[in-house]
């Protein structure tokens, strides 16, 4: 049996088009790469069945004149299965394009909102103890910031420093009405323009 | 005996195929598609039923299916670990279509969910597992993963809203990339070996040189990490879970990453029983354990919160399978079986809380532990027993496998322990501020408006205090999770008995021999 170079080639060829394609965050190209992916493990499975260019079913009794049949059928297997989940693909990116007229990968909103939020143990805070006006929203238990342009306070550990900072921010808000401005940002901070990340 | 296990080993994989196809046929009637459903898989459970009480009298059996001569065809193999698995699987998606059957009826026609598409492709699902646990042969085990795969898919994706394709999108494609790995893995096993029999690659494989082994063991443990969630490979699931509706997210997380774990002991057994990725698979499991907790310990959302606790809670087997001992296997089956079932019963009844309190977010839940006493029981003791407090399942479980590691010794094996107590700790801070947040304390009333608008309430759900009083949770759902909980306490009581039944799988595991043997014959190997 002589082994083939070409075949190899052409796989490790198709591997890395491929994963450079599926590495793009848009959706069509996510696709391509799968398929380019696909056919290279087909010919991976190809290659297994032994020398290129054999018939895999003859009358013979010599083994050595005939290709081995099962990575065939496997591939076969494998071939259709590729078409009906690409389908499938295909269906879900035109159905993100209709809905968000955009086709690529998107972010994770609760994701994002989790990593770019500043915490404050919300254990330790009664939002009924808190002024309504100064409730954030929802409970007021975490405040929200915008991770490129937002009004940023560092973070603290310290309970009492959170607490006195919320003080302040309450005598502030007081003197606001007092002094008969309208109503300023709830302490909760604007809400995270998400628009601008794209 | 013997022909009729040889008669009802194929039936798990095929009733639901003809269930999904019937269940096709009567779209248009609802009512008997439900019929259809439930009917087919009490079938399928009564099957597994048996299936387990056979192999556990009689060992593993397999089945050429089609009556080809072994090494051509495809084999089914019932052994004891294929056996328990069918029937912990079939017994959660059989409780989850109850539960999802009630939600289709609690909601009428105007809901997101396609029922005429949900019922077939659910019983694709439970095919697809089943082939998976029963496959006696690899490529067979590859077209298992892609039929509960594509299920998934579908079921993953369900009415098509944005976010519903935004996490379906993630999934596919990490799936897929999964499959591409463990395709090209059959296909490397083939060109070295010339078979994808299991039991005949058992006794081929370890003539490979070691190096040619080890790159196809860790082609098989990626692709099989990949679909079980093990860190690095567990990016995907806290993304693509929880947007699902409650009974897809339910059975997804009880199942599919069990699956994936159920190949890594097949992998680690039979076909490579010499343990040379032990010592990785023993730091990623740690890595599993803490990562997962810790993200868990971050989320405001349940779902996303219970997403992470099951990625986490995977480290747990791996750990088990890493050992690489019969203590360690027992405690890791034992482990597979618990998990599924009080990951399925948390998840149910996160979707029981998100109809009552129109949101799973726990800064804007509040209050539960009032409006609804039974709600909170339901949610309190699974969460309890995720969470391994004595004398639950959780706590059997994650003692055996302590037990396990310290047995074993080394530096590795204690540091090991250490980390899945600490987990097992982090877990219960993580439910107790769930239950804090959520159960007992006050609701917070005058939220601001826009941001309830922000939450889509689900369909029968309401936002107002008085409304919230007035909320009735569906019998049939509250009855699904109240059954599931009833499971979880019953896998409690009955412990020792599981844990028998995990200890002898275990001990057939490591053997080896029943399992080669009941495909080729006593005496075949050497």
């Amino acid at each position: 049996m002589t082994p083939t170079v070409v075949l190899p080639v052409i796989v490790a060829g198709l591997y890395a088009a491929g994963v450079y394609l599926l590495l793009d965050r848009s959706l069509t190209r996510v696709l391509l790469g799968f398929l380019l992916l696909g056919n290279a493990t087909n010919v991976l499975l190809l290659s297994a069945g032994g020398v290129a260019g054999l018939a895999p079913i003859l009358p013979v009794s010599d083994t050595s004149l005939i290709n081995d049949p099962l990575p065939q059928a496997l591939v076969l297997t494998a071939i259709v299965i590729t078409f009906g989940i690409s389908a499938f693909v295909l269906a879900m990116i035109y159905r993100s394009w209709r809905l968000v007229r955009d086709e690529v990968v998107q972010d994770d909103a609760e994701d994002l909102r989790v990593a770019t939020r500043e915490e404050i143990d919300a254990d330790d805070m009664d939002p009924e103890a808190m002024d309504p006006a100064d409730r954030g929203p929802g409970d007021g238990f975490t405040v929200e910031r915008d991770p490129l342009h937002g009004e940023v306070t560092p973070p603290s550990d310290d309970v009492a420093l959170a607490l006195a900072r919320e003080e302040a921010a309450e005598n502030e808000s007081a003197e606001a009405r007092a002094a008969g401005t309208p109503d300023r940002t709830p302490a909760g901070g604007r809400p995270v323009d998400r628009e601008e990340e794209h | 005996m013997d022909d009729l296990i040889r008669v009802l080993t194929p039936l798990p994989v095929l009733l639901p195929l003809l269930g999904a196809a019937a269940a096709l046929l009567v779209g248009r009637h609802p009512q008997l598609q439900r019929t259809v459903s439930i009917v087919v898989l009490s079938g399928v459970l009564a099957v597994s039923v048996a299936l387990l009480v056979l192999a556990d009298d009689q060992g593993a059996t397999s089945v050429s299916v089609g009556g080809w001569p072994v090494p051509l065809g495809i084999v089914l193999v019932v052994d004891r670990l294929s056996a328990l698995m069918l029937v912990v699987a079939n017994t959660v998606t059989l409780g989850v279509l109850v539960f999802a059957v009630g939600q289709g009826l609690a909601d009428g026609e105007e809901t997101d969910t396609p029922l005429s598409i949900f019922h077939p492709t659910y019983l694709v699902l439970v095919a697809g597992v089943s082939n998976a646990f029963l496959a006696g042969d690899l490529f067979n085990l590859y077209v298992g993963f892609e039929v509960l795969l594509a299920a998934s898919y579908v079921l993953l994706t369900l009415g098509g809203t944005a976010g519903r394709i935004r996490a379906g999108i993630t999934y596919v494609v990490v799936s897929l990339m999964s499959s591409l790995v463990f395709l090209a893995a059959i296909g490397l096993v083939y060109a070295a070996t010339g078979t994808v029999n299991m039991a005949q690659l058992a006794v081929r494989l370890g003539d490979l040189p070691d190096g040619t082994q080890l790159l196809l063991q860790s082609m098989l443990l990626v692709a099989f990490g990949i679909k079980a969630a093990v860190f690095p490979l567990s990016a995907w699931l806290p993304d693509s879970y929880p947007t699902a509706p409650a009974p897809v997210t339910a059975v997804f997380a009880g199942l599919l990453t069990k699956v994936g774990v159920y190949a890594i002991i097949r992998t680690n057994t039979l076909l490579f029983p010499d343990g040379a990725l032990d010592d990785v698979l023993l730091w990623a499991a740690l890595a599993t354990m803490v990562i997962g907790i810790l993200g868990a310990v971050a989320q405001t959302d349940v779902k996303r919160m219970l997403s992470f606790t099951l990625v986490s809670h995977i480290g747990y087997m791996v750990f088990g399978v890493a050992l690489g001992t019969t203590a360690g296997f027992a405690g890791a089956i034992f482990y597979v079986v618990h998990h599924i079932a009080i990951q399925t019963t948390l998840f149910l009844a996160t979707g029981l809380v998100e109809r009552r309190g129109g949101t799973t977010n726990t800064e804007k839940l509040g209050g539960l532990a009032k409006a609804s006493p039974l709600l909170a029981i339901l949610f309190f003791v699974p969460a309890m027993n995720l969470a391994g407090i004595p004398p639950l399942s959780g706590f059997i479980g994650k003692l055996g496998l302590i037990e396990a590691g310290v047995a074993m010794g080394g530096v590795g094996p204690y540091v090991l322990v250490g980390g899945a107590v600490l987990t097992s700790l982090l877990t219960l801070v993580a439910i107790a501020r769930v239950w804090g947040r959520a159960f007992w304390r006050p609701r917070a009333v005058d939220t601001a408006d826009e941001d309830v608008e922000a939450i889509r309430p689900a369909p029968g759900t309401s936002t107002t205090t008085e409304e919230l009083q007035a909320a009735r949770l569906p019998r049939t759902m509250v009855a699904a999770t109240a059954g599931f909980v009833a499971v979880t306490l019953a896998i409690t009581v009955f412990g020792g008995v599981l844990y028998g039944v995990a200890d002898r799988a275990a001990t057939d595991l490591l053997d080896r021999s029943p399992y080669i043997e009941s495909v080729f014959g006593e005496g075949a190997i050497p």
